[in-house]
């Protein structure tokens, strides 16, 4: 058994929490570079190096990207070995939510109640999937969410028969649905298969995958491309204004699923696709 | 690419010479509302009082921003989903604003009362939140501090960019400009 302290925890987790927020990743600013090049709105061609200059502002003077800092999504692979000490796991990484929001200036966008609305000023809870994994590690990522392009996502229970075709055509609705408001260029998370909620969930790890990355499963890299092609030719372009740039990556993860289903779900991301990852 | 200053309040003929895909450097006092506000203020009107801002000739912005580090005028501040504000924007339009700045579609009923009353809906770069901010020289609350981010701000803004999606001819640069690039 290895011990690691609750408390090293939460340290850790209030540092992703602002890391995740006021640095964009090298991947995505990549991807917005190389979209610059190749769009031909002008209009379009501005927005991404607004967006660029952003990020730049962001890193430089520790502020987020954003001002929607986004509902704190953290991953965590426990290894079996690790016994965590001094708290309980899931209050550590709370109190790390609560500490990186508050001190770090991000806004605090979480209600208590879906129902009755009043924010917990500290933008707890946070929304925790767990693994746990052979080995002694703790491997945490935060991925703040924006509501804006959470907004847009969707999912559906394909029949069988409508097979990659279904799939396809779903994906493309869903980004033309969403339009301008999930600030694109966006990057297309798609989950196909397990359950209800395994494919969401799917489609949301899809996109912790560094942007543009492909499936290493050649087959999806394949239909990931098409999917890539197929969303950039409907002309949606950077904020819905028009242009070639509507997605920045599509990426698609799978798992086996039922005879009888084939859930496919798709989790929108905005430009300011947000994840940072420490192991401890 | 040619950019429009323009300073607020706006009088009706700037707002007529504003067409789509125009690319516009704001500078004046504009307001700030998300829909928590906006819900207020249309209670309030239902009432028959007065609203905290005024609305004939102003620019309304839908921005909740995030907290401001010490010394600093505001956080990041970029625009959020504008359709939230389509049930309550009509009224406010009737009644003399002139402008919205946002991100997204706007329901039929917004568009419809824009063209009618000579009204116009600027996006703002929805995420440059950062970049934004810079151009925002002061800001204070003005109603509803109990709202926190949503609460109604005045700012003064200088060389905010923005582009003209919705004219008071009905055009609608969303619509038209997924239409040009779409491959056929
Ligand atoms: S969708 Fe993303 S970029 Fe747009 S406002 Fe929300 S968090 Fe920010």
């Amino acid at each position: 058994m290895r011990n690691i302290p609750a408390s090293e925890i939460t340290g850790t987790v209030a540092g992703l929490c602002q890391q995740a927020n006021y640095q964009l990743g090298e991947d995505v600013l990549t991807a917005i570079k190389n979209a610059g090049e190749q769009e031909i709105s002008l209009t379009g061609r501005d927005i991404l190096q607004q967006l660029l200059k952003n990020a730049e502002i962001a890193r430089e003077e520790s502020v987020p990207m954003c001002q929607d800092t986004g509902f704190a999504v953290v991953f965590l692979e426990l290894g079996q070995e690790v016994h965590v000490t001094g708290g309980d796991l899931y209050e550590a990484v709370n109190e790390g939510v609560r500490r990186g929001y508050v001190e770090g200036y991000l806004r605090k966008s979480i209600v208590g109640d879906p129902l009755n609305r009043k924010n917990t000023g500290d933008n707890t809870p946070a929304v925790i999937h767990t693994r746990i994994v052979p080995g002694d590690k703790l491997r945490i990522v935060v991925a703040p969410k924006g509501g804006g392009s959470e907004n847009m996502s969707a999912i559906k229970m394909l029949k069988p028969a409508e097979g990659v075709a279904g799939v396809k055509n779903f994906v493309l609705e869903t980004v033309k649905a969403a339009g301008p408001n999930p600030c694109p260029p966006v990057v297309v998370g798609v989950g196909i298969g397990g359950t209800f909620e395994k494919a969401a969930l799917l489609a949301k790890e899809s996109l912790l995958r560094p942007v543009g990355r492909p499936s290493p499963d050649p087959v999806l890299a394949a239909l990931e491309n098409e999917l890539l092609e197929a969303v950039n030719a409907t002309g949606i372009g950077p904020q819905g204004l028009g242009g070639l740039t509507t997605a920045l990556a599509v990426h698609i993860e799978t798992y086996p699923c039922h005879i009888a289903s084939l859930p496919v779900a798709v989790n929108l991301n905005c430009h300011a696709s947000r994840h940072k990852e420490a192991i401890i | 690419m040619s950019q429009i200053k323009l300073t607020t309040p706006f009088s009706e003929a700037v707002v007529e010479n504003l067409r789509i895909g125009q690319r516009v450097l704001l500078s004046g006092t504009i307001y700030t509302g998300r829909d928590a506000a906006h819900k207020k203020m249309v209670e309030l009107l239902d009432q028959g009082k007065e609203l905290p801002i005024p609305l004939v000739g102003q620019v309304i912005y839908y921005v909740g921003p995030s907290p401001a580090k010490p010394g600093r005028v505001i956080g990041s501040a970029g625009p959020t989903t504008s359709g939230r504000m389509d049930p309550y924007a009509p009224r406010l339009i009737a009644l003399g604003l002139k402008g919205m700045i946002g991100k997204g579609k706007r329901s039929p009923e917004v568009i419809k009362a824009m063209k009618q009353y000579k009204a116009v809906y600027f996006a703002a770069v929805g995420g440059a939140a950062a970049l934004i901010s810079r151009s925002i020289k002061a800001c204070r609350v003005v109603a509803y501090p109990e709202l926190g981010p949503e609460a109604v701000h005045e700012l003064v803004v200088e060389d905010f960019p923005l582009i003209v999606v919705n004219d008071v001819l009905g055009g609608d640069l969303y619509e038209e400009g997924t239409k040009i690039y779409a491959a056929r």
